[in-house]
């Protein structure tokens, strides 16, 4: 390998990690984006679009469809505030109404493992219903699978979902203008450090719940109010600097937000702090950025902490006027700063 | 969590910084020993708000990014060992080898686990007595206690299958290495918080002395770097060259002599290769004698490790503070943090990994905003 007169490598440089997959490839970060892009997108792109919305939108019969599906692999299966079950039901219906779609028959596909407590999994489906009731969805197909033990604890969740557009809007990230606020609907980072304190058996004061709720009725809330919103998009893996990096991204604009007025639970930001670990970089299942006429940001925000006054609803920025592909963060002592897409996994630091 | 907001207060933040411009009269150049203080400058901006007299030279004081390649060689090596269960910090998983790092080789089927604490993989020995554990122990006098204890531990529970790969590094042998160095431009220094937490302020003063610089030690919020950096600029203006404590809500002037007592009885002060530095008499720490027996270097077949770094990772002038990561012709374009030639890119307190994720060019971002 040589240095050439730019001072750029003149040969590639091995890649590493790319012969096998890794777990950051399902990180919701750049390595994900890259295994979608290349594997699967390039095998099935077709007229309908690129796939890389929360949901695909299907023209029948005069109706405009949403279709989506999502898999449920969480570990632990049960963590404050739900359980895998809640968090399948929420999941499909959240990227059901980011299309700005009434979600209204879901499917559900089990994949037990040999050994695994039917009480557990009775409590499991119990909170599927109890989830898909609360927002006036229907599970009307499934399967199921038993796959060889392992430790007994393995149980995984696919769900998918059909909803319903009743609007005319088209929201999605080509409808992002410059000058839109940057809404988020509540605090940000629980559903990530709820699992991961769990996991890992970290005794808090106050345990962190988890997010997980559907967004059907905050969707729903500001398409009702008439909201100029020209795009939902709800934060999961990877977070919001995941998220806006992306609609930066398909969008074409800058992305300007302030740290300061991002609203991140306490106790989430002491443990964020302590592990090294960026609050806008850990997963929500139950918070979505909405992207507003700046006419509307205001009501849009108050209406949003109508539908739940405990979480927060914030303007955290605003949309950019210049073509630029990237996200800017205002940092408390007021100075701009990159706010990149996770890369990889998050780990936790050393000291 | 209420006290972190205090310490990031903008109006005092900035209140700061024009004090430390009212007493500025000359250009100085004040290294950071501390990759987590790296990270804070970078993140918040502090660098931005400083008089431009001063110029912020990033330390070395980052465990992961000294950890020698042949050291990570050997974890990698220990990692791929049918019976070996690997456990290391989560900072640890990307740092590049020769040609892999233990994320892959935990993807080709190695057992690699990340732990949070090095007591963590003292249990994971107890529950796998069929296994071999090893802990790949890096770090600064900061985690040395918390990973001598778990030596410890394991000695007084008689695990036979529990070790160590030991790679612990020491500042004040790195400061002077650097102060000594012909290339040396740092005027004054701002001692690591955490690392003084643990040593206190004593061991210090010789340096000080010897080479005429001050050494502030200083906290990590943004409030303490500045707080910091006045004391150290104030010095500097008024020719002392002292050792002074900006982060005395943590730091003793002994520090806590029940942990040193630990590092004293499980570690012995052996020479070290740093990464990037090279070799440094007496600035690194091994298990003594009577802790042998949990030491992976005795352990397994590790002599024959032939390690190489990329030629293109300017890593070494990094951590001496000679270049900045943008300076780096690989910089973002062939070494990002997916595919890092260096460890810098990868560690969370690496000054490259700050440089990317908050900057990505020599020039801090700017909003256009699109009222």
């Amino acid at each position: 390998m040589s240095i050439d007169a730019d001072g750029g490598l003149a040969c590639p440089v091995p890649l590493s990690n790319t012969s096998h997959v890794a777990m950051a490839h399902g990180g919701g970060g750049t390595r994900m984006r890259d295994l979608i892009d290349q594997v699967f997108m390039s095998r099935f792109r077709n007229d309908l679009g690129d796939g890389q919305n929360d949901s695909a939108i299907l023209h029948f019969g005069g109706e405009r469809l949403a279709f989506t599906t999502d898999s449920f692999v969480v570990d632990p299966p049960f963590f404050p505030g739900g359980n895998i079950g809640s968090l399948a039901v929420h999941g499909t219906i959240n990227d059901l109404a980011m299309s700005g779609a009434k979600p209204l028959y879901l499917s559900a596909g089990f994949i037990l493992e040999e050994g695994f407590e039917i009480s557990k999994l009775e409590r499991v489906v119990d909170s599927m219903k109890a989830a898909a009731d609360e927002v006036g969805v229907k599970i009307v197909t499934g399967d199921t699978k038993v796959v060889e033990r392992r430790n007994g604890e393995g149980i995984y969740i696919n769900t998918a979902g059909i909803g319903v557009i009743q609007h005319d809007k088209t929201m999605e990230a080509r409808a992002i203008r410059p000058g839109d606020h940057v809404i988020v609907n509540g605090d940000l980072g629980r559903h990530g450090m709820a699992i991961m304190t769990t996991r890992e058996g970290f005794e808090l004061e106050t345990p962190i719940e988890s997010d997980s709720a559907a967004l059907w009725p905050a969707v729903q809330a500001l398409l009702e109010a008439d909201i100029d919103v020209h795009c939902f998009r709800d934060l999961t893996r990877g977070g919001l600097a995941s998220a806006l990096n992306e609609l930066s991204e398909s969008s074409g604009y800058g992305i300007h937000i302030t740290e300061s007025r991002i609203p991140v639970n306490s106790t989430v930001r002491g443990v964020c702090e302590i592990l090294g670990f960026d609050p806008l970089h850990v997963a929500n299942e139950g918070r979505m950025v909405a992207f507003v006429a700046p006419r509307d940001a205001e009501r849009a925000v108050e209406i949003l902490q109508g539908v739940n006054p405990d979480i927060s609803a914030a303007d955290i920025g605003v949309v950019g006027s210049t073509k630029e592909k990237r996200v800017t963060l205002e940092s408390v002592i007021g100075v701009p700063r990159i706010l990149d897409m996770l890369s990889g996994e998050q780990l936790p630091r050393i000291c | 969590m209420k006290y972190m907001d205090e310490y990031r207060n903008r109006d005092d933040v900035h209140r700061l910084a024009d004090s430390i411009r009212k007493i500025c009269t000359r250009p100085h150049s004040i290294m950071e020993i501390c990759g987590g203080q790296t990270h804070s400058i970078v993140r918040f901006g502090i660098d931005q708000i400083l008089p431009e007299e001063i110029t912020l030279i990033h330390g070395p004081g980052c465990p992961v990014c000294v950890t020698p390649v042949e050291m990570i060689e050997k974890a990698l090596r220990l990692g791929a060992m049918p019976d070996v269960i690997l456990c290391t910090f989560g900072d640890m998983m990307r740092v590049p080898g020769t040609d892999q790092d233990l994320l892959g080789i935990k993807a080709q089927g190695g057992d690699v686990r990340f732990v949070y604490s090095p007591l963590d993989a003292v249990g994971i020995a107890a529950d796998n007595p069929e296994k071999e554990v090893v802990f790949f122990g890096v770090g600064f006098e900061t985690t040395a206690p918390a990973n001598a204890l778990a030596v410890k531990t394991a000695a007084q529970k008689k695990l036979s299958n529990f070790s160590m790969l030991s790679s612990h590094v020491l500042v004040p042998p790195a400061m002077e290495a650097l102060l000594s160095s012909e290339h040396c431009a740092i005027d004054g220094f701002l001692g690591a918080g955490h690392v003084c937490t643990i040593m206190g302020c004593t061991e210090y003063e010789p340096i000080a002395r010897k080479y005429k610089v001050p050494i502030v030690v200083t906290g990590f919020e943004p409030l303490d770097l500045l707080q910091g950096i006045h004391m150290c600029v104030r010095q500097l203006e008024e020719g002392r060259f002292e050792v002074e404590n900006q982060y005395a809500r943590s730091v003793t002037q002994q520090g806590n002599t029940e942990a040193q007592r630990l590092l004293r009885e499980v570690f012995e002060v052996v020479p070290r290769k740093w990464r990037g530095l090279g070799p440094i008499d007496a600035s690194g720490l091994q298990l003594t004698a009577a802790y042998r027996a949990f030491d992976a270097e005795h352990r397994f077949p590790l002599d024959d490790i032939v390690a190489h770094e990329s030629e293109h990772c300017i890593s070494g002038e990094i951590l001496q503070g000679l270049k900045k990561p943008s300076d780096c012709p690989a910089f973002g374009k062939q070494c990002t943090p997916d595919q890092p030639l260096g460890a810098p890119m990868v560690s969370s307190e690496g000054a490259c990994s700050a440089y990317y994720r908050y900057r990505r060019s020599a020039t801090p971002a700017t909003a256009d905003r699109g009222e």
